[in-house]
């Protein structure tokens, strides 16, 4: 897996390469895309990953635990959904704290709610939607998307701890 | 942008004061996790500079104009799905596809699929939770925001 990962890598900057080279329109579009978004990533990438490494030293295990693990139920979720509102970046982020937090003892249920809740309710996202497409369309996606994010995650969660799913654990 | 730089000096500083020996265990274990990712960031730098190039911001009202509401909203979720657009274009560009006559199911069906469902972000998510899971959440996630929409388009009264 990993190997094909890095021949698509090297796949994508060779035709990269001859796109610059011929002149190709559409591939030099994509290398102008490729910097664009890698500039705007990094602007915010090592501060959220610096973030996460406090958090990962300061955060006590047995708080997690309590609040975010397995015997947690509702509460976790919601403790979850708190957690997910001043994230920055998008997905992107996300998973290397949901990764943090499940080291932590935090449950798979709450793992995917705050991965559901970290797309649909940061308050940096919040305030874009509710000033280009109203407060109560905001409003109405919050209350409807989020309670089936909870439910859905407890669920799939549930099923997967009964299997014995358990993340990578070689970050 | 400013915030997040503001919070983590200020995080960073206290810890350092109150430990210096842990906030150096804080910034090696950023440095590990940034680096064991790097791969997958790559991937999805390519993933989106791919995505913006086949299917630019611009060329979305394209698609959404057509079709009636219900095939709409799945062609909606289907964009949605397969593109990366970052908040601060997506949202103002869903305030110009309102002004456009687009209804609230359409874009709902496009911001929320935007935002839970990732094929740009699925290499990363893969190392993370694993080939099936990683599907069957972004499977799962794809419905709920397909519901969200139907719910959306009911409660603005778009549809019967």
């Amino acid at each position: 897996m990993r190997s094909k990962k890095i021949w698509a890598i090297i796949l994508y900057v060779v035709l990269l390469g001859i796109s610059l080279a011929t002149g190709f329109k559409p591939g030099i579009q994509t290398g102008k895309n490729l910097v664009n978004f890698a500039s705007q990533m990094m602007m915010v990438l090592p501060f959220a990953f610096i973030l996460i490494g406090l958090f990962e030293v300061w955060v006590p295990r047995q708080t997690i635990e309590k609040h975010l693990g397995i015997g947690s139920g509702i509460k976790g979720h919601l403790w979850a959904v708190i957690l997910s509102a001043p994230m920055v970046g998008g997905l992107y982020v996300a998973f290397p704290m949901a990764y943090t937090l499940y080291k932590k003892g935090a449950g798979l249920g709450v793992i995917f709610t705050f991965l559901g809740a970290s797309s649909l309710c940061r308050i940096p996202m919040l305030i874009f939607e509710a000033s280009f497409l109203g407060v109560p369309f905001s409003l109405a996606r919050l209350a409807v998307s989020l309670p089936l994010v909870i439910g859905s995650s407890a669920v799939l969660g549930r099923i997967l701890q009964k299997k014995g799913y358990q993340p990578k654990m070689d970050l | 942008m400013k915030t997040l730089y503001i919070l983590t000096g200020a995080c960073l500083l206290v810890s350092l004061i109150a430990n210096p020996a842990k906030t150096l265990q804080a910034l090696k274990i950023a440095g590990k996790r940034f680096l064991k990712l790097l791969g997958e960031f790559a991937l999805l730098l390519i993933l989106v500079s791919l995505a913006l190039t086949l299917l630019p911001p611009q060329s979305i009202l394209g698609y959404l104009e057509g079709p009636g509401k219900l095939l709409g909203t799945l062609i909606a979720a289907a964009v949605g799905s397969l593109t990366y657009i970052p908040g601060f274009i997506a949202y103002p560009l869903a305030g110009i596809l309102h002004q456009q006559g687009i209804p609230y199911i359409v874009l709902a069906s496009f911001v929320t699929t935007l935002m839970m469902v990732g094929v740009v972000t699925f290499p990363m998510e893969q190392r993370i939770l694993g080939t099936r899971v990683a599907l069957v959440r972004n499977i799962l996630y794809f419905l709920l925001a397909l519901l969200t929409s139907l719910a959306i388009g009911l409660i603005f009264g778009e549809l019967p």
